[in-house]
């Protein structure tokens, strides 16, 4: 895909230059730097209590930053008088009133952006609600409340969407059409910030990442770089002889470690060395394959330090 | 939708742009507030409870007169006749408890379209929408205050209206009489300054339950603290509140009841309702400017 136009790309771009943002003693986020770039699908990646949500509303002028900028079209999203147009958003799918119908709801947010009211009928239509449309929304499961909130995000029609955690509650059907959703609108020339907490989420969506940890940036690449530099090469060794074999591996300086399934993984050392070693001390060996680390283990290791709530034994 | 490339994507906003009108987010707060079937309920039993209070005192103090063996014995002759001893029709269109009943659901009602956000979590949808927060919370105010106004107007207009008709035979009195428009008008006003202070303690606590309790405590209890006569500052502050003014503003001139040693007047009794109104209608816009939401 090719980058984003030469002229008109600043009116989509997001800028967070030092954003910090504290809670009494606490610091949410943490002089985060990053450049969010049209054309494509951002991810937003941490793990729980990362800062990503506080990043979201600092973006969106609903929380005031403790000290630096973001600004997107180059200007502080807070001064604008009226948002839809500029930034479409879906921070929690929660943020509604139970009592309303959808279109209600919607046809309020419209009216007071001055939208047409067909915008309405269009983004029900566009994410599957229209049936639905005179329901209250108190009665919506947590799927539909997701497709509520990017139904409102669309009103406006706008170059920036924001997302934060777009996939709870969808079933597999849903999901599908969120990830075709969010390719059309980066391929139309959109800036599309996806937030999730799971690499396997984004890792199909987006061709950008930005991870932050305790609320500090981890890394901001395309998603090949963070691979790349993300993986270690790890080995699937199986043999009736583990002992021996272990080691064999360790006196070169592997690391081997036993699973559940009887096979053995070793790291620090390549297919081919393992056999050559298997060979010379005439140790049988069912199988040797070698595999790279997934995104998702690239993102655990990258993040390992930076979890700010982990359960008492995880490894 | 049309086709478009990446190079040439400037077909959306520009497409849907439209000029900045603050008319739009009175219409936006308008479809919120009709779109709730509480507000429903609550503004439709809410004045028929009231003119029912006020209708039943009428009827009963009709009932009580027209019984009458014979009346009140005449004063000796030579002293002025006693004017508190004549029985006052006006009383029956505002009977005390009927009004601070409507306080409590104007002021519950403003209350609940600012915390109702809040709770919900709305507020964040809304706000992200629309960030000239100020911009919606006058809206807001204004959307309401109107809202209300109508509703007190129609309140207070029928209580006076069918109150006077049933004590026609008893002095009942019509709106030409004096004192009779101003009572009409502080009750009418009365429902929108209620839903303003709801508003602004709905912004400032921004809990269900806690701003429920401050807007009664506040509209109802804090005047009766302040009702004593020992020390006149006391008696002061009890009258600069909304209650007290408004039982001021509803009383008949054409009765004497000059029994407060530092009464409200007419001119204060108008100056504390445009007062807590502004006050009010202010804070609610101002609270929400800064706060992280």
């Amino acid at each position: 895909m090719p980058c984003g136009p030469a002229h008109g790309t600043v009116g989509r771009v997001i800028e967070a230059n030092e954003l910090t943002k504290r809670y009494g003693a606490t610091t949410a986020v943490d002089r985060l730097t990053f450049t969010v770039r049209p054309g494509h699908v951002t991810g937003f990646l941490g793990p729980n209590g990362a800062g990503k949500s506080t990043t979201l509303r600092v973006i969106l002028g609903l929380n005031d930053p403790s000290s630096g900028t973001v600004t997107v079209d180059g200007q502080p999203f807070r001064g604008r008088p009226r948002g839809l147009r500029h930034v479409g958003a879906l921070l929690d799918a929660h943020d509604v009133h139970g009592g309303r119908s959808a279109r209600s709801h919607l046809s309020a947010l419209a009216h007071s952006n001055g939208l047409p009211r067909r915008r309405v009928d269009e983004v029900l239509e566009e994410v599957g609600l229209t049936t639905a449309a005179r329901r209250r929304i108190g009665g919506f499961s947590l799927g539909m409340k997701q497709r509520l909130g990017i139904a409102a995000a669309l009103l406006g029609d706008p170059p920036v969407l924001l997302f934060d955690e777009p996939l709870n509650g969808l079933d597999p059907e849903g999901v599908l059409w969120v990830r075709g959703l969010f390719h059309r609108l980066a391929a139309e020339g959109r800036t599309v910030l996806v937030s999730s907490h799971l690499m396997r989420e984004v890792e199909h969506t987006a061709q950008q990442l930005i991870v932050i940890g305790r609320g500090e940036l981890i890394a901001a690449e395309s998603l090949a770089e963070f691979a790349a530099h993300g993986t270690r090469l790890t080995v699937t060794v199986r043999t009736p002889e583990v002992a021996r074999l272990t080691s064999v591996l360790t006196k070169e300086g592997a690391a081997v470690r036993g699973e559940a399934d009887g096979s053995c993984t070793v790291t620090g050392m390549g297919a081919d060395r393992i056999g050559e070693l298997a060979f010379h001390s005439r140790v049988l060996l069912h199988e040797l394959a070698p595999r790279s680390a997934s995104l998702e283990e690239a993102f655990m290791g990258l993040t390992a330090d930076s979890v700010e709530y982990s359960a008492g034994d995880a490894r | 939708m049309t086709a478009q490339t990446v190079a040439e994507p400037k077909t959306y906003a520009t497409a849907l742009d439209s000029p900045t009108r603050f008319h739009h987010l009175l219409s936006a707060e308008w479809i919120k507030l009709w779109s709730l079937r509480s507000t429903y309920w609550v503004l439709g039993i809410g004045p028929l409870a009231v003119i029912g209070i006020n209708v039943n005192s009428a009827l009963s103090n009709a009932d009580r007169l027209a019984h009458q063996p014979e009346l009140p014995p005449a004063p000796p002759p030579g002293r002025p006749e006693l004017p508190q001893m004549l029985f006052d029709p006006l009383a029956s269109a505002f009977v005390d408890p009927a009004w601070q009943l409507l306080m409590i659901i104007a002021g519950s009602v403003g209350a609940l379209a600012v915390f109702g956000e809040y709770t919900s979590g709305l507020i964040r949808t809304t706000f992200a929408a629309v960030p000239a927060r100020r911009a919606v919370m006058t809206a807001k105010v204004a959307v309401m205050a109107t809202v209300m106004l109508v509703l007190g107007t129609v309140t207070a207009g029928a209580s006076f209206g069918v109150t006077q008709a049933i004590l026609q035979d008893h002095h009942g009195m019509s709106i030409g009489d004096p004192g009779a428009l101003r009572a009409v008008a502080a009750s009418a006003l009365l429902a929108p300054l209620c839903a303003l202070v709801g508003m602004a303690l709905g912004a400032l606590i921004r809990h269900a339950a806690g701003t429920v309790v401050a807007v009664v405590g506040v509209l109802l209890l804090l005047p009766t603290l302040f009702m004593g006569e020992t020390y006149r500052w006391v008696k002061e502050i009890g009258n600069a509140m909304p209650l007290t003014a408004w039982r001021a503003l509803v009383q008949n001139p054409g009765r004497d009841y000059s029994v407060d040693k530092y009464p409200v007047s007419v001119t204060e009794g108008w100056i504390v309702f445009g007062a807590w109104s502004l006050v009010a209608a202010a804070v609610a816009v101002a609270v929400v400017h800064h706060r992280d939401v």
